[in-house]
């Protein structure tokens, strides 16, 4: 079975009614573990006290702002390059639900940066370039949103999708070859040296998952739904035309 | 049960009341127009139904 079968509308809409349910359990499951075991059930850290707590929210959702934007870069290039309608409409499904990503990383790294660093905002290579990965979110909405054919609105939503991938990437990578700033660099390391304890790590992986799998039930979901308004659309046409 | 935040109270509170209100926001925002499209979909299938029927 090939994968582009699922470009088939008809074919993704019975697959991910199957999905579904598994994966809005899984998320919700996995969602209130996490952040009750990251807010009640873990010590303060000897450096950062409480703020450590907000560790399990601004680390998921940062990650999440950068995958879905790649994500929505990948759906983007399927649509250009093979014309698939399921594959734009699930770049636009995203980007909403990476908007709220961005603007949650935004809110607590400001919430947690005013006791840690003294000040709520600089202008620091991975903060500014995720402002502005916030405003390319906004943008990518209100163009779906301005455009009456859905083709043309894919088109060049995929473009502006390009364009603002390097700010993606910029975000995730800033803090490697930009030794300015007041961003740390990554909070998860496979290398040796200063690691976060293991106290901290397990709740944050499972926090990690949960926003992962709160994503792909909020996907399906919003995918399903462009796809029957779609599906509205050609029926209204079909209407008019008598 | 609440575990003491200390004198960062605010700013751990604040973060978990935020994010948690801006994920009920969108979650509600989704099932809303999910069910919407749903419901409109179905009429107008029934609708078209009914006319290919009326039509013969």
């Amino acid at each position: 079975m090939s994968l582009w079968e699922y470009a088939n509308p008809k074919k993704f809409m019975e697959t991910s009614a199957r999905i579904m349910p598994w994966a809005v359990g899984l998320a919700s499951v996995t969602m209130v573990t996490g952040l009750v075991w990251g807010f009640f059930f873990t010590p303060d850290d000897f450096r950062q006290g409480s703020t450590v707590k907000i560790v399990f929210i601004h680390v998921p959702s940062a990650m999440m702002a950068i995958n879905i934007w790649i994500m929505m870069l990948i759906t983007s290039l399927i649509w250009l390059i093979r014309r698939h309608h399921v594959s734009a409409l699930a770049a636009k499904a995203a980007a909403p639900i990476g908007l709220a990503m961005t603007v949650i990383a935004l809110i607590t790294g400001g919430l947690w940066g005013q006791p840690m660093w003294g000040t709520w905002w600089v202008w620091d290579p991975r903060l500014t370039s995720f402002l502005i990965l916030c405003l390319f979110y906004i943008g990518y909405i209100a163009l779906w949103q301005a455009i009456e054919d859905p083709d043309t609105a894919a088109d060049l939503t995929a473009v502006l999708c390009l364009v603002g991938s390097v700010f993606a990437l910029m975000s995730r990578y800033a803090v490697f070859f930009w030794s300015q700033g007041l961003h740390q660099g990554p909070s998860l390391s496979l290398q040796t040296g200063e690691r976060m304890s293991h106290v901290f790590r397990y709740p944050l992986y499972l926090c990690m998952v949960a926003f992962g799998l709160f994503f792909l039930a909020l996907l399906l979901i919003a995918v399903r739904t462009e796809i029957r308004a779609r599906r509205i659309k050609a029926l209204e046409a079909r209407e008019r035309m008598g | 049960m609440m575990p003491d935040l200390g004198k960062y109270w605010l700013e751990v509170s604040a973060s978990y009341g935020v994010s948690l209100a801006i994920l009920g926001g969108l979650v509600l925002l989704i099932l809303r127009r999910s069910r919407q499209v749903r419901l409109q979909l179905a009429e107008m299938e029934a609708r078209r139904t009914r006319r290919e029927a009326a039509d013969g």
